[in-house]
This record gives C-alpha cells, sequence and structure tokens, in this order.
C-alpha cells in the first residue's frame, strides 16, 4: 500500500520549502476555485433560511404586504417581535427553559460523576452490565416511559411541573454521563488514589477534593451538552406542561406553530426568538463544545 | 501492593454507597415506567378507571394496521434522510474540508464554511421545524416565492400539505437540520489521521478520490459508526419535525411510531395500543443499537 513509502518520503522532508503539503504547484489552475464556490454555495444555501427569518421578522406587516419575504425591509422594525413577545409572555417561558436546563445540567453531572466513581474508580463488580444498563436506558425511547411517567407524575402531584422534567432528564442525561465518564475515570491515575488513601482521605474526601477537580474540564463539557440537550427537549415537556406558564422555549413555539394561527410577520419573529438562544449559547459555549464534540466521537 | 494499601480490603463494598442514588432513580424513572409500559401493551385502557387484560390483541391488532406499517415504512426513509445522506454528503464535504480547501485557502476558510453547515444543528429540532414550517407555508411561504423569483414557479406547491410530497419534504428539511453534525464529527476524526499517509499517497500520484477511498475512509471508521448509529436511532425516535410540521399528516402520508403512540396515548385515549405500539418502538431501537454495536466489536 501507499503507506509503505509513508515513512523515508517524511524524512527527506525538511529540505523542501515552507508549503510541503501538495506535490503540485500551489496554483493548481481554476479547480481549485470552482471547487471552494461549489462549498460556499452549499454553505449560502444552509444559512438561507436563517437570512429570510431574520429578514422577515424586522419587517412590519404593510412592508411584507407590499414586498414579499423577498424583499429587503424598508425599515427595521422590531415591533412584530416585541409583539409575539408580549404575546407569548416569552421572558417566561426563556427562564423556566433556563431553570429546568441549568438545574438538569448540574444534578446530571453530580450524578454521573457519582456513578462513575463507583463504577470506573471503585470497578464494582459487574460494572460492565451495570453499563449496559445504563446505556440502555440513554437510547430508551421517551414514548416507552411517557405514558406511565405521566401517569406517575399526576399521582404524585407532579404533573404541569417543571420539577417533574428536571428529575427525569436528570437520569437520562446522567445516564449518558455515566457511561462516559466511567471511561475517563477508569483511566484516572490510580496512584494519585492510593497516595489519599495512604495519607488517610475518605473515599468521600478522595471523590470531591481530586478525582473531581482534576476532572473538571470533561465534566465542564459534560454540563454544557446537558444543558443544551435539555433546552431542546420537546417531546417530554409538550407531554407534560401544559399551561402557559410552565412552557419551555420550544414547546411555545412548537406548539404555536402546529395551530397555524399566526401572520408571516408574527410567525417569523416567532421563529428568530428561537433561532436567538440556541445561536447565542453555541457562541458562549463553542470552544468548549467543539473540544466536547471530539471527546464524544471518541467513546 | 494490597497489603500495603489501607483501602484495598474494603475494596468493592463501600463503592456500592455511591451507586445507589442513581440505581434508585433508574428504577423509578426508567425501569419501573417502562416495565408499566410494556405491561399497559397487554390491556385496553382508556387512561382512565382501570386497564382490562386483553393478552396479545393489541400486537395483533397492531400487525394488521396499516397505519402502523406506513409509519415503520416512513421511518426507513427518514433514516435514510437523517442517516445514510447526511453521513455521506458529511463525509465528502468533511474530507473536501480538511485536504483541499484547507490546504489550498486555509485552515480559517474550512473552518468558516463547516460553521455554516453545523449552525442548523444548534436549533431545538422543533424550532427548525418552525423555521421551516414558514419557509414553507402554503399562503405566504418563502420557498415558493423563490421559485416563482428563478422562473420555477411551475414548481411551487403546497410541499407539506400534498399527500405525494409532505414526506419528501420533511426528508429534506431533515437533511439540512442533520448535515453539519457529521461534518464536524468527521472533521475531528480526520485531525488523528496521519498527515504522512496523505502526503505519501499524494507523491505516488493517488487522485483526491483515491485517498478518500484509500485514507480517509478507513481512518475515519469509528467516526462513521459513531455517526450512523447515532442518526439511525435519532431517526426512529423522530417526533418534534413531524409534530411542528405536519401532525403525522396528511392523512398518514408522515406519520411516524412515536407521533402515532402519542396520538393513541393522548389524543384517542387508547393508553394501552399506544403502549404496543410504543414498546415495539423501543425493542427495535434497542436491538438497532445492539447489531450497531456488534459489528462495531467485530470490525475492531
Amino acid at each position: 500500500m501507499t503507506s509503505v513509502s509513508a515513512r523515508p518520503a517524511r524524512t527527506t522532508r525538511p529540505a523542501r520549502g515552507p508549503r510541503p503539503a501538495s506535490g503540485r504547484p500551489r496554483g493548481a489552475g481554476p479547480g481549485r476555485w470552482a471547487v471552494l464556490a461549489a462549498l460556499a454555495v452549499l454553505a449560502v444555501a444552509m444559512l438561507v433560511p436563517f437570512l429570510l427569518v431574520a429578514l422577515n421578522a424586522v419587517k412590519t406587516p404593510a412592508d411584507y404586504a407590499a414586498g414579499g419575504p423577498l424583499a429587503l425591509p424598508q425599515a427595521v422594525s422590531l415591533d412584530g417581535i416585541i409583539d409575539f413577545w408580549n404575546r407569548v409572555n416569552f421572558g417566561r417561558k426563556l427562564l423556566n427553559s433556563l431553570v429546568i436546563s441549568g438545574a438538569v445540567a448540574v444534578l446530571a453531572v453530580v450524578l454521573s460523576v457519582l456513578n462513575a466513581y463507583a463504577l470506573g474508580i471503585g470497578r464494582v463488580r459487574g460494572r460492565l452490565w451495570i453499563l449496559v444498563l445504563f446505556l440502555v436506558a440513554n437510547t430508551m425511547p421517551q414514548e416507552a416511559l411517557a405514558y406511565p411517567l405521566y401517569y406517575i407524575a399526576k399521582a404524585v402531584g407532579l404533573y404541569d411541573n417543571g420539577l417533574a422534567l428536571i428529575l427525569i432528564f436528570t437520569v437520562v442525561q446522567g445516564a449518558f454521563g455515566t457511561y462516559l465518564l466511567s471511561a475517563v475515570l477508569g483511566a484516572f491515575p490510580r496512584e494519585i488514589i492510593e497516595a489519599a488513601a495512604i495519607d488517610g482521605a475518605s473515599r468521600w474526601r478522595i471523590l470531591w477534593r481530586i478525582v473531581v477537580p482534576i476532572s473538571r474540564p470533561t465534566l465542564s463539557v459534560l454540563a454544557i451538552f446537558f444543558f443544551i440537550w435539555t433546552w431542546n427537549e420537546f417531546f417530554l415537556p409538550l407531554i407534560f406542561l401544559i399551561s402557559n406558564d410552565n412552557q419551555t422555549v420550544p414547546v411555545a413555539l412548537g406548539v404555536l406553530q402546529g395551530e397555524r394561527l399566526m401572520d408571516a410577520t408574527t410567525s417569523s419573529a416567532s421563529a428568530l426568538l428561537g433561532i436567538l438562544p440556541a445561536v447565542a449559547f453555541f457562541l458562549i459555549f463553542q470552544r468548549t463544545l467543539t473540544r466536547g464534540v471530539t471527546v464524544g466521537a471518541v467513546k | 501492593m494490597a497489603v500495603k494499601n489501607p483501602a484495598a480490603p474494603r475494596t468493592g463494598l463501600g463503592y456500592w454507597l455511591y451507586l445507589l442514588p442513581g440505581a434508585l432513580l433508574l428504577l423509578a424513572v426508567i425501569i419501573v415506567p417502562f416495565l408499566m409500559n410494556v405491561a399497559a401493551s397487554f390491556t385496553r385502557w382508556s387512561g382512565f378507571g382501570t386497564p382490562r387484560w386483553i393478552g396479545l390483541d393489541n400486537y395483533r391488532r397492531l400487525f394488521q394496521d396499516e397505519r402502523f406499517w406506513a409509519s415503520f415504512q416512513h421511518n426507513v426513509l427518514l433514516i435514510v434522510a437523517m442517516a445514510i445522506v447526511p453521513a455521506a454528503v458529511g463525509l465528502v464535504l468533511a474530507a473536501a474540508l480538511f485536504d483541499y480547501i484547507g490546504r489550498k485557502f486555509g485552515a480559517r476558510t474550512a473552518s468558516a464554511l463547516r460553521a455554516a453547515y453545523y449552525l442548523p444543528q444548534v436549533l431545538p429540532v422543533a424550532v427548525a421545524g418552525v423555521v421551516w414550517g414558514w419557509m414553507l407555508h402554503p399562503s405566504y411561504g418563502v420557498l415558493n416565492e423563490l421559485l416563482d423569483a428563478v422562473g420555477l414557479g411551475a414548481l411551487s406547491r403546497n410541499w407539506l400539505g400534498d399527500p405525494d410530497f409532505a414526506l419528501a419534504t420533511v426528508m429534506a428539511v431533515m437533511v439540512w437540520f442533520q448535515l453539519g453534525y457529521p461534518v464536524v464529527i468527521f472533521m475531528a476524526g480526520l485531525q488523528r489521521v496521519d498527515p504522512a499517509l496523505y502526503e505519501a499517497a499524494e507523491i505516488d500520484g493517488a487522485s483526491w478520490w483515491r485517498r478518500f477511498w484509500h485514507i480517509t475512509i478507513p481512518q475515519i471508521r469509528p467516526e462513521i459508526f459513531v455517526v450512523l448509529l447515532t442518526c439511525t436511532i435519532a431517526a426512529l425516535k423522530v417526533f418534534g419535525p413531524i409534530f411542528v410540521l405536519t401532525r403525522g399528516g396528511p392523512g398518514t402520508a408522515t406519520l411516524v411510531p412515536s407521533y402515532f403512540s402519542y396520538l393513541n396515548f393522548f389524543e384517542k385515549a387508547n393508553a394501552g395500543y399506544g403502549s404496543a405500539i410504543a414498546t415495539v418502538l423501543a425493542i427495535i431501537i434497542v436491538v438497532v443499537a445492539f447489531l450497531f454495536l456488534r459489528v462495531q466489536e467485530r470490525e475492531s
């Protein structure tokens, strides 16, 4: 195979110029511009829905009626967005989503740490089967849990209450976290733990003073994932949160869209309000996230 | 070693305590509800009152129900749209960005393009549905206007309302939504491929396509598995876009098992039948995940 010749080729490399990557000269004809153009056209096509939503969300209905969806707005008007915000009490939905997602992020990380401490570092017996159980729990479709959970929540008075969702998603996300973190903690340097144990530190102390601080980068990636995954959830929040005051952002927007009661500008305003927080999180968490996506890919 | 370590004699026992909260929560939130769901699938139950045991009747009815078979057929097509097409296109895009654009135009150009492909992925899937519900609206939809503007007005139609086109339209939306995920995962995977492999192949005169087939694909095989597995499971579970865009309609044109079970649970008061659908779906998903992992294990 070609790789056989790889090593000798590499050793002669330093004699070459600063751009050794391509065998051919750098400006290899118009072909490369054609490739770039094709990829750029695809990128624009992916972004067009975002641009059109933003463009039409800042039009007045009259402006929209006059120029249609493709014209540039005559003037930037935030009326549609403000109207929609007030009509659905959007601030309340944002707060609901933030509280639920934030609580799940923290609690699911704590749960993952406790489980993974026993499985990855404690290496309790039968840990492989326990891990499989957690993995199956995470893959289980929510449809197969939804009705009993709905029934139980009603029976214990947690129906239409964010607490029920916090509890459920803590377990679901924590199951994934347990799986991932057990692998990470399985590779934790044992000398450190043994040294601490010899110094008389209890297991509890070792966990919070040594294991958690050293694993912090992984834990923060997990927390961000849990936050965003919970934010994006739709099925269970749709079932559990029926009153307007308790709904999350995706549920409020999804239900309104399904009812098709809005005109074009209000509809694009609602889409924009759904897009903005998601894009904001993406920008805020981007660095940690790209690292995290890689971590997830290797597992 | 074990003698010197004071923690060693207790090994195993004390750690079980740390598993206790997780085990109890797993039992209460996943295991017991799942068993309740399986039990309910053997009953006729409106969701109120006492369920009546009817054995396998729900499953017998299920396998004769055209809507059930239609919903699984749609699921297969959605696996094409959410797993196979994005993975295949994503593979070409990731390789082109990493090994062509990145080298000829710089890493910045490559990561800007990657970010553009990834952006739909950051949206909650229900919000993606809201965006496309607006784009495809029969009276004020932008897509039809766009077609008119470029002289293809004859193609414009009620994309989500036409039974012949509704599923294809949903599939196209899902390709748009999913594409960025494989691109990002594959590009991350390519980072760990030894650049010397590519250089050597190039010196030997291998074309871009040959390098793609013989280096890129074999080297990032683990990532391809992860993407296909996670996207296939996501496609089997798909609910949000169907709820927001079509509610399974028109007729049963876009019905999927998850929405079908939802309908039975919460709109038709057929909790027993809904539970049977959900149980079958759960079994299929677990089997698919198991098969993927087996194949992956055999490969490595």
